[in-house]
């Protein structure tokens, strides 16, 4: 049994909106993730995947606000600090996040290096710059970038290369966890297989030693990461392991969201692509039951009424659904 | 909403002969150049394409590779540096302001950005009206002209009832698309012109966008020339695929022979670079 390197317990964080209105957009998640994995989190626009992403960093800025839970990294509890402290302490050398718009994070004005000495100093303000220098150096070299990018200022890089040195300063301080959402949603494919390749490196050599990697494009979890989890409207709906959620998917929304795979293989041609009807709901009001319930075609009177608990089954997946696992594959057969 | 078979596109039932029909657009030597002397850039280069009627035809090219120019080009916005295009077997005329509006009859396009697509003054009947008064609607009875936008609102899945008085930024980015969709449905346009139409919507509204797509097609047995990024979305929809590269089409056939069996490079490197399910993925050839 490896060590656990993150672990979250409940965790509710809400959204305060300008008309005072609560919206939970993470509601009671709890994960795990040991020493050396990696879990995707997949479900569609506005499921509260980022969100997830921003609470598990234990940074808080309005409208974000932390309700209850904990977030636990490598032994240390870091939910409720206060928001400079988190800054100090936990961003950097525990737990890193790369947004999505790599392209905006840098400041065109400032060459790469600087921003490296920025973060460094920001932990150690002791340290010497050359020194820091020589370590980006040599960790550029490491992760295959071009050492001249260190000098060059951001607008004299291409797309997929921001990301990529973004990625390299974000990790500079070797964080224990790296949560990467949505890294490669705004490049194409050759450029988001480099930043992938760069990403599993990192895990390889050891700079990193665990990752939350979040996208909506399913076939790229499938080839990243071990396990998956499906969210939907602010809850854990599925979890198990890539080859498990590709191929065996169980709960009716993971079921769904599988069958909107388009890749170009032989055969997938005459496939039928099915969308899930209706939008998501709002989680303003969330329905008293099941939140899926509504654009479920499997839904009972039932569904609407009794709110579900995750529940385990075979080697440790869970779901959160009320049918039994016999007869949603059951169904899925007969409708194939 | 159990079922509803307007949610499931199956592609077979769509495969048609499109080669036997006869030619809607077509290009020989199409060519632009941006700039002069040394600082000539050649977004498209001696291009020849052939679109047949009622063909989904997908242009795929990584960012770059210049997919949107030959897209403007054949919309008329941007003036062509050499060669001709021909539509309807004729060779096309926009020269004056008549004439292109007379073309823009006959092509019509959905772009990437459904919320920059619309005029945010202008409110959604106002929007639906303008392109039945387009087609020579104009002196329809009011009644006739309620029941026509009730009809592309129902092709699309949205309630006309409740768009009434409302303005587009009030509509999400799916309803807003599907919205763009119900405007070519009034419009009936020979050619629709797609460039990128899904790349902004998640996965699960984008089979609604497609599917609505094929009906149309099937409907009014327009062409489509779908732009995209995406191999995998264009091998499952299109009937035949051109691969652009450095503003040339390297590649060009129907969608089986082109990915199963490609032949030039690049096509064959932006195939393995998609991420695969019954594949492994090779990250080695970087």
């Amino acid at each position: 049994m490896s060590k656990t390197m993150l672990e979250v317990r409940e965790l509710t964080t809400k959204y305060i909106t300008r008309f005072h209105e609560d919206v939970y957009a993470v509601d009671h998640v709890s994960l795990k993730i040991e020493e050396g994995k990696s879990l995707g989190i997949a479900g569609e626009s506005g499921c509260g995947k980022s969100t997830l992403a921003l609470s598990l960093m234990g940074y808080y800025f309005p409208p974000l606000h932390y309700t209850s839970g904990d977030i636990i990294i490598d032994g240390k509890n870091i939910s409720g600090m206060n928001p400079d402290e988190v800054r100090r302490n936990v961003l950097g050398t525990e737990i890193a996040y790369i947004p999505q718009a790599a392209m905006n994070a840098l400041n065109p004005t400032r060459k790469i290096r600087k921003f490296i000495e920025d973060v460094v100093l920001a932990h150690d303000p002791k340290r010497d710059k050359k020194e820091i220098y020589e370590m980006s150096k040599a960790r550029f070299a490491e992760l295959g970038l071009p050492v001249e990018a260190l000098d060059k200022h951001a607008v004299e890089l291409s797309g997929g290369m921001k990301q990529r040195v973004v990625i390299a300063i974000s990790t500079i301080l070797k964080p224990k966890v790296l949560i990467a959402d949505e890294p490669s949603s705004a490049l194409d494919v050759t450029s988001q297989k480099m930043v992938i390749k760069m990403l599993r490196d990192m895990m390889e050599k050891g700079l990193i030693r665990a990752m939350i990697f979040i996208t909506h494009e399913l076939p790229l979890l499938y080839n990243v990461t071990d396990d998956i989890m499906v969210m939907y409207a602010g809850q854990i709906v599925e979890r198990g392991t890539a080859q498990e959620m590709v191929f065996d998917p169980i709960h009716p929304y993971s079921h769904g969201l599988m069958d909107s795979i388009l890749v170009p293989e032989e055969g997938t041609r005459d496939k039928k692509l099915t969308a899930i009807p209706g939008t998501p709901p709002n989680l303003k009001r969330p329905p008293q039951g099941c939140r899926f319930a509504e654009r479920c075609k499997y839904a009972t009177p039932a569904c609407f009424v009794n709110a579900q608990p995750m529940v385990e089954f075979e080697n440790g997946r869970t779901y959160r659904c009320s049918l039994s696992v016999e007869h949603l594959r059951e169904v899925y057969k007969s409708e194939e | 909403m159990k079922n509803d078979p307007t949610t499931t596109v199956n592609m077979s039932d769509h495969r048609i002969d499109v080669k036997s029909r006869p030619l809607c657009l077509s290009g020989k030597g199409v060519t632009k150049y941006f700039g002069f002397g040394k600082k000539i850039t050649k977004a498209v280069d001696h291009v020849d394409f052939e679109f047949h009627e009622g063909e989904l035809v997908s242009i795929v090219g990584e960012s770059g590779s210049g997919k949107t120019t030959p897209s403007k080009m054949l919309l008329g916005l941007i003036s062509v540096t050499d060669g001709d295009i021909y539509f309807q077997g004729q060779k096309r005329d926009i020269s004056t302001r008549r004439k292109k509006r007379e073309y823009w009859h006959g092509i019509q396009a959905i772009f990437q950005d459904p919320f920059s697509s619309f005029n945010t003054f202008n409110r959604i009947d106002t929007v639906l009206l303008d392109c039945i008064n387009m087609r020579g609607g104009k002196h329809l009875s009011k009644e006739k002209k309620f029941e026509m936008m009730t009809e592309a609102c129902s092709f699309v899945n949205l309630k006309f009832a409740e768009l009434t008085n409302k303005y587009p930024f009030e509509l999400s980015g799916g309803q807003m698309q599907r919205l763009m969709i119900a405007r070519i449905f009034l419009l009936k346009p020979k050619i629709l012109l797609a460039d990128e139409p899904t790349s902004m919507i998640d996965a699960c509204s984008r089979a609604t966008i497609l599917d609505m797509l094929l009906q149309l097609r099937n409907e009014t047995g327009m062409t489509i020339i779908f732009i995209t990024h995406d191999i995998g979305l264009a091998y499952h929809i299109s009937d035949s695929i051109y691969i652009m590269e450095h503003g040339k089409f390297v590649e060009s056939g129907s969608a089986d022979e082109v990915i199963l069996h490609p032949k030039a490079a690049y096509t064959r490197r932006l195939i393995s670079d998609v991420p695969k399910i019954h594949e492994a993925w090779d990250l080695t050839t970087v």
